[in-house]
């Protein structure tokens, strides 16, 4: 088996005395899709901030490639350009054409010339189809739009995993499909990611591990199998019963 | 005729046709001091407050923290006095204050852009640190999660939409700054107002002399915000945009078998 691209284990957080996660032990390893599923409030994006770094954890380690990524000198920037991410609100660049919030990054974080960041660019906005659009700002665009546009925006830097925070939380119930469609084209194509989602039949038919959090700890976790089909935990039993019957 | 026995237009008229070049080249002091002034002004704005937005974090090592606590002191005193103080009192204050404490007289040029980039970046500086505060927390969070530095965020992302946000404070001040140089004519400036006061002194006309200069400056400032109104629309780009035609997917369907793997960062 490959060894993890990273390494989570005995990570708490706090916002103040609000603990918010305690305790959290996974690891990714290449071409794994982990899902993370659980009910609002549990930690959920704040677990993938801070793998991000987006939050400081208060204890415990995060290890990319076998690296702390939190010990002191560690070049934050150029482990974020490896670590992709997808926000819930797409977080755009409201200055930059489709086009150009693709290419930004290649640019001034990686160096690449302007001819290959183009292409890179075109061929992922290509992939999540949304290379007639490379013209228009982000205001101009639908949200589902935006978001594909977003995962682009990650690929471009090639990732070796992409985080995904509910991305298709913030749209339309139409829109969701065709984001999702992109994610399962994606995971099909090998690429490392970290998914945290509400839609379960994605979850589900994607994942190869799938991650159950509650009250900031993992409540169990398994394949997608373990979890959807055998859950062991009343709990899991609980939130799944509760997100079948809407 | 003499003077005395025209009517007001004519006596008008007679102005424009024997001081328009006086008054011309007071109009253009009087821009170039305030675009240049505005100009600086917010280039001190800008570099205010872009360190006034840098993140500190208690984390940071005990020095940051303690440089930027003091940093901040003295940019605030700058700020609080020279939006606290009037202008014509500033430029006094300088201009004397160069030739008693120093023995220096400053060129009047100098000292007018002097005074009025300082005064305007103390304004800019409160306009710029809201335009950084207004744009949306995600903005940062999406260029730092593609691995962009803070420098790099604020550059690239962040200041071209707060330079967009505070075009019409920019606007505001422009204007501001054409017709509050009139009180640079205590310094000996030898802009519009100055120049509108001899005009008036030459032929007791003081009614038609600022007559002119009133339209003068109207007509400057008016300029300036339809100017201005042409360079916001151009920043924001064309309202609609076309859909790229088969050239660019022609040009990017060569590239889909693209090898992923060798792309991958080590
Ligand atoms: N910056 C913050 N300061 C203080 N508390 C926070 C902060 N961010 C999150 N929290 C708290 O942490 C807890 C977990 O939040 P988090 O956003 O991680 O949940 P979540 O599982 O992602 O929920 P959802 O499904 O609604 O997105 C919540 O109780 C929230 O109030
Ligand atoms: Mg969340």
């Amino acid at each position: 088996m490959d060894s993890p691209i990273l390494e989570v284990s005995h990570l708490a957080k706090s916002f103040g005395d609000n603990l918010v996660l305690s305790n959290i032990d996974f690891s990714v390893r290449p071409k794994d899709v982990t899902c993370i599923i659980g009910a609002s409030g549990s930690g959920k994006s704040t677990l993938l901030r801070c793998i991000n770094m987006l939050e400081t954890p208060s204890s415990g380690n995060i290890l990319f490639h076998g690296e702390d990524i939190m010990r002191q000198g560690f070049d934050v920037p150029a482990y974020r350009a490896k670590v992709g991410m997808v926000f819930q609100n797409f977080n755009l660049f409201n200055n930059m054409t489709v086009l150009e919030n693709c290419i930004i990054g290649q640019r001034s974080v990686l160096k690449r010339t302007k001819a290959e960041a183009e292409q890179i660019a075109l061929e992922f906005l290509d992939k999540v189809g949304m290379s007639p659009y490379i013209k228009a700002k982000p205001k101009q665009i639908s949200g589902g739009q935006k978001q594909r546009v977003a995962i682009a925006r990650a690929l471009s830097m090639t990732p070796e995993i992409l985080l995904f925070d509910e991305p298709t939380s913030a749209l339309d119930p139409q829109m969701v499909g065709e984001v999702l469609s992109v994610m399962r084209k994606l995971a099909a194509e090998g690429l490392t990611m970290l998914v945290v989602t509400h839609e379960m039949a994605f979850a589900k038919d994607v994942s190869t591990h799938v991650v159950f959090m509650q009250n900031g700890v993992i409540c169990e976790e398994g394949s997608s199998d373990d979890i959807f089909v055998h859950p062991q935990k009343q709990e899991t039993r609980d939130f799944l019963a509760r997100f079948l019957e809407r | 005729m003499s003077i005395s026995q025209m009517n007001f237009f004519e006596r008008v008229v007679f102005l424009l046709k024997t001081f328009g070049k006086s008054y011309v080249s007071g109009a253009g002091y009087t821009f170039l001091i305030a675009l240049v002034g505005t100009f600086f002004g917010l280039v001190i704005g800008f570099i205010i407050g872009i360190i006034q937005t840098i993140p500190v974090k208690k984390t940071d090592p005990l020095v940051k923290r303690i440089v930027m606590k003091i940093v901040n002191y003295i940019l605030l005193a700058y700020v609080e006095v020279f939006r606290g103080t009037p202008m014509l009192v500033q430029a006094m204050f300088i201009y004397y204050g160069f030739s008693t404490l120093f023995k220096i007289n400053l060129d009047y040029m100098f000292a007018a852009f002097f005074i009025v980039s300082i005064n305007t970046g103390a304004y800019m500086a409160e306009t710029v640190r809201g335009g950084i505060l207004s744009i949306d927390e995600g903005q940062t969070e999406g260029a730092q999660s593609i691995g962009m530095t803070h420098f790099q965020t604020m550059v690239y992302v962040i200041l071209p939409q707060a330079l967009r946000n505070i075009m019409p404070q920019i606007g505001n001040n422009l204007i501001i700054n054409i017709k509050d140089t009139c009180v640079l004519f205590a310094i000996g400036v030898t802009e519009l107002f100055s120049r509108a006061k001899s005009v008036a002194g030459a032929y007791y006309t003081y009614f038609e002399a600022f007559t002119i200069v009133l339209i003068v400056y109207f007509i400057m400032t008016f300029i300036c915000s339809r100017v201005l109104r042409l360079i916001e629309s151009k920043m924001d780009g064309p309202e609609s945009y076309d859909l790229a035609t088969t050239d660019t997917l022609a040009y990017t369907s060569g590239m889909a078998n693209y090898p992923f793997k060798n792309r991958r960062m080590k």
